[in-house]
């Protein structure tokens, strides 16, 4: 779950949500559910406490060719 | 009178006072560049000079006082002339009028520059490039943001700012590019190519701070228009004021009023998120309880259902029903013996009445015979020895028969 980014982490919260509204299902997965969407939704929380804006410029050199480099 | 709160009721001279100060503290409108063409023109023995200002759409009062003529160096004004007018605006109370106090004049391009611009407009029309059905619907929350403007310029600071605050999961990406000047207009082309062939940035600002209409000017040119048009990436425009309006704004999928309205387009805010994940906390919080209480319901239901199919269960239930039969069965039969016992009595009474003991009592007797004890009622029915059994009322009396002169004589 770790290496999850932001959006795939909150479609993963997302989707755990509406499965769980349905109810249909056995005990073990419901709970599975529930305890894997409050992680995703932790790792959400975590990442946008994280969240720090990274600013790159594109460089295109002499050749031609295309350089990012950190901005600033 | 009924609705109106008369406190709250203004006169003329309020309002116009009003709005006359409205205009008169907004910045733009007090020191504004203006384009347009000249009509109505006429000066008067005092020196002022009256004129409207108009284009396609619309048109604008303007006022041009002998002084402010006399300290800028003005040509000669005259109907059809295309000129970028300098001053104020503000409200002529007197005849409830906006109107432009100028005090600059500057021919625009005599004309041709705007010429120029309106022929590009029709012709980029015509190619369908502001068309409604090519405009692109922006990211929701893109993970490269690409910036294309000037470096060194306070809109990249604001712009950055804003990002920085509403989403900072972003990642940008700048393709820096001269935002005026004659080099401008290949330069930002150039920048823009560059971002869509060598960035996956997911959208684009096209971005550049406020100024004069020259020199917001490298963003209606033709190659600006066409670079935004092949764009693979959308591209949000945010260029000048709220009242600058150039062709890459026309042509861009999404056109916002400066650079920092199109970075708060860009992306959204992380605040949204932050509740939208509490929301999601809640919700999963929320279901997962109610599930439990409806599988404990379930299993209550299936409880009462086992207990009702439970084999001892049904053993008693059998066993009552049993025991219920029984009760019924011997009452029954309590019944019938009674019925049978009165009937029974019945008889007895009736046979008591024809009793033989009651023909004895009256002194008639009974004789049997012995041998097989069959009743005597005729003489040939015994012979002589037969020994006989005579009942009366008492007990019994054994005798003999005996030989008499008469047939048989009982002894």
């Amino acid at each position: 779950m770790d290496t999850l980014s932001f959006e795939q982490a909150f479609e993963q919260l997302e989707a755990a949500v509406e499965a769980l509204q349905d109810g249909q299902m056995p005990l073990e997965r419901a709970l599975n559910y529930y305890e894997e969407g409050m992680k995703l939704a932790q790792h959400c929380n975590e990442l946008l406490e994280k969240a720090e804006l990274r600013v790159q410029q594109l460089r295109i050199t002499s050749e031609g060719l295309p350089v990012l480099e950190p901005f600033e | 009178m009924l609705f109106m709160d008369t406190a709250a009721i203004f006169s003329v001279t309020q309002i116009s006072r009003y709005l006359k100060e409205l205009m008169e503290t907004d910045e733009i409108l007090q020191d504004v560049w203006i384009r347009g063409e000249i009509s109505g023109c006429r000066t008067y023995p005092s020196g002022h000079c009256y004129f409207t200002l108009k284009d396609s759409e619309a048109q604008l009062p303007c006022v041009f006082f002998k002084n402010a003529r006399l300290r800028s160096s003005t040509p000669e004004l005259r109907d059809g002339m295309a000129i970028a007018a300098n001053g104020r605006i503000s409200l002529y109370e007197r005849d409830g009028k906006m109107q432009l106090y100028v005090e600059n004049v500057e021919p625009f391009g005599d004309g041709a520059l705007f010429l120029r611009l309106e022929q590009l407009k029709a012709r980029l029309a015509a190619e369908g490039l502001f068309d409604e059905s090519r405009k692109r619907p922006l990211p929701s929350s893109p993970s490269i943001v690409g910036i294309v403007t000037s470096p060194e310029a306070a809109a990249l600071r604001d712009m950055l700012r804003v990002l920085r605050t509403r989403f900072p999961l972003a990642q940008v990406i700048l393709s820096p590019t001269l935002v005026q000047g004659p080099e401008a207009p290949t330069a930002i082309a150039q920048a823009l190519d560059a971002l869509n062939t060598h960035s996956k940035a997911e959208v684009v600002i096209l971005g550049r701070g406020g100024g004069s209409i020259e020199d917001l000017w490298a963003f209606n040119e033709e190659v600006v228009a066409r670079a935004i048009a092949r764009s693979r990436i959308p591209v949000i425009s945010g260029i000048g004021h709220e009242t600058d309006f150039t062709i890459a704004d026309l042509v861009a999928d999404y056109r916002a009023s400066t650079p920092t309205a199109a970075a708060t387009a860009a992306v959204p805010d992380m605040n949204d998120w932050r509740e939208k994940l509490l929301e999601f906390e809640e919700e999963l919080t929320e279901s997962i309880e109610t599930y439990l209480v409806d599988q404990r319901e379930a299993l209550e239901r299936i409880g009462h259902d086992l207990v009702r199919l439970n084999p001892q269960y049904q053993l008693e239930r059998l066993q009552q029903r049993l025991d219920d039969t029984s009760v019924l069965l011997q009452a029954r039969m309590e019944h019938i013996l009674s019925l049978r016992m009165e009937r029974l009595k019945g008889i007895a009474l009736r046979l008591h009445s024809l009793s033989p003991l009651l023909t004895i009592a009256r002194g008639f007797a009974v004789v049997r015979r012995d041998r097989d004890h069959s009743l005597v009622t005729k003489t040939q029915q015994v012979n002589v020895g037969d020994e006989l059994t005579i009942q009366v009322t008492d007990g019994q009396i054994h005798a003999q028969v005996k030989e008499g002169k008469n047939g048989h004589i009982i002894l």
